[in-house]
């Protein structure tokens, strides 16, 4: 059985057909193409796979697209809405290298941005909690840890000084 | 993952007269169990009944008393102030769970169903007497470090896999559960079954009911509660073992303490004998401690790979009750 879906992906309304059985992730990827969310483990394990649906960080492998039904979700790809100009957590990334073989950035990024919006980027221990639902074998943990708190100090954060 | 129909409900009426409607029908709510099991053919339903935008999310928490409904979400109720403040061993419990994703999708209703993550019953490749019964169980024979040493049977020792249910069952909560015939309380304690030899069977929730609250009346020493969890790696991973304490210790000595276990048990595990055994113990004597720590988990059976749980758990007794205490 088939179902309507009308969702906002990235600030652009869209109107999908999608089986039940259908994840976000699934839906994203193959419908959407929008291939910046990673399918990692699929189990719920990794966070690879970390988008933002209605303002809060969530699996897209556990979701099923006929759930965000009227609802706004945000993936890597609509992060910078600014053209080439990448988001300040994207560019701090790159600056701090926080990321090897960078299949599980797109998820750290994202997991990353809205730990900042929750108020948990204070300690070092703090953030690795919270961070710790996206998991990195690669090991570039420290790269990301500098990365978050290069976004928390710069100006105008209302985490910084936290 | 197969195909199965779906619909949505608005209320819990709603959800509840499509439960009584269709066979094999089963309530969605995060989805973060469900649809993990139902990928990978542990569970597999007909229809899918989506509850996640009932809104039974309300959350109150003081002085007196804790309520959440069935479909708050765990990070929600973890940073409630009043829950934070009165209750801190649901929020530690909570935000000790799973990772900040997880706990934004899960409800509390759904952690309180949430299925066990015993490796043989996510693999339909073993035998598995909860997923198929009748079939046997890997585990006895099996790699058993991450099983039970309380309440199991010859055909179950899957551990009860959430942190939640420990953390309320050590607060005496108590649940709100609405029905075709309308709505009943149950003690959480009495909620959880132990598997006999029908291990499939894991709780009293009756045909076409459903979680709509979870409450709990305050304790003495509810305010400084604790929530001890060991674990294999420092974050995001299932309990080895867990301690609820919830210590009353006016001038230092213990009185009418709670405590439940997590990790060991098939059902969270209250222990009276360890909550008799630490009464009238000076908190700060951690000899007198450690000592009256060895009534708890009274009866363990251990399999082959597992016995260290009982000690690791008397030596995490001492320390969660030490820091409900307030002795550092």
């Amino acid at each position: 059985m088939h179902h309507r879906v009308k969702v906002v992906v990235n600030g652009v309304p869209r109107e999908l057909t999608v089986e039940a059985r259908a994840s976000l992730l699934d839906v994203l990827r193959e419908r959407l193409r929008l291939t910046g969310t990673k399918k990692g483990c699929n189990q719920g394990a990794c966070g690879a796979c970390t988008v933002h649906v209605g303002g809060r960080r969530v699996l897209a492998c556990l979701t099923l697209a006929v759930q965000c039904q009227g609802k706004e979700v945000v993936t890597i790809e609509g992060l910078a809405d600014m053209g080439e100009t990448l988001h300040p957590m994207q560019a701090a990334f790159v600056a701090a290298d926080g990321f090897q073989c960078g299949y599980c950035t797109p998820g750290q990024i994202m997991s990353a941005v809205a730990l900042l919006t929750e108020g948990h980027g204070g300690s070092d221990a703090e953030i690795r909690e919270w961070m710790s639902g996206n998991l990195c074998r690669c090991g570039a943990y420290n790269g990301i840890l500098a990365a978050i708190k290069t976004v928390r100090d710069a100006a105008g954060h209302p985490d910084r000084g936290r | 993952m197969r195909e199965v129909a779906y619909l949505t409900a608005p209320d819990a009426d709603a959800a509840i007269a499509a439960l009584s409607a269709h066979d094999n029908a089963m309530l969605l709510a995060g989805g973060t169990n469900v649809v993990d099991y139902l990928r990978i053919g542990v569970i597999s339903p007909s229809v899918l009944i989506d509850i996640s935008a009932v809104p039974l999310t309300g959350i109150q928490a003081g002085e007196e008393s804790f309520t959440a409904g069935g479909l708050a979400r765990m990070s929600d109720v973890a940073a409630h102030p009043g829950v934070r403040g009165f209750f801190p061993v649901v929020s530690q419990a909570l935000e000790l769970s799973a990772s900040a994703q997880l706990r934004n999708m899960a409800t509390m209703g759904g952690n309180l169903m949430q299925r066990t993550r015993c490796g043989y019953f996510r693999e339909p490749g073993f035998a598995c007497n909860k997923r198929n019964p009748g079939s046997g169980c890997a585990a006895r024979d099996g790699l058993n470090r991450w099983h039970a040493v309380l309440g199991g049977s010859s055909h179950c020792v899957a551990t009860h896999a959430s942190d939640l249910a420990v953390a309320l069952v050590a607060l005496d909560a108590t649940l709100e559960l609405q029905g075709p015939a309308g709505a009943r309380m149950v003690a959480l304690s009495d909620f959880y079954r132990l598997p006999g030899d029908t291990p499939q069977l894991e709780n009293d929730l009756q045909p076409a009911e459903m979680i709509v609250a979870i409450s709990a009346a305050a304790a003495p020493g509810a305010p400084g509660s604790h929530y001890l969890k060991v674990r294999e790696r420092a974050s995001y991973e299932f309990a080895v073992v867990s301690v609820a304490a919830v210590v009353h210790a006016p001038g230092g000595i213990i009185e009418a303490p709670r405590i439940a276990f997590g990790g060991v048990g098939t059902v969270p595990w209250r222990d009276h004998a360890a909550e008799q055994a630490l009464t009238g113990v000076v908190a700060a004597d951690s000899a007198a401690l450690r000592s009256a720590a060895e009534a708890a988990l009274a009866g363990a059976e251990p399999l082959t790979h597992n016995g260290f749980k009982v000690e690791l758990g008397r030596r995490a007794l001492v320390r969660a009750v030490q820091l409900a205490a307030g002795v550092r």
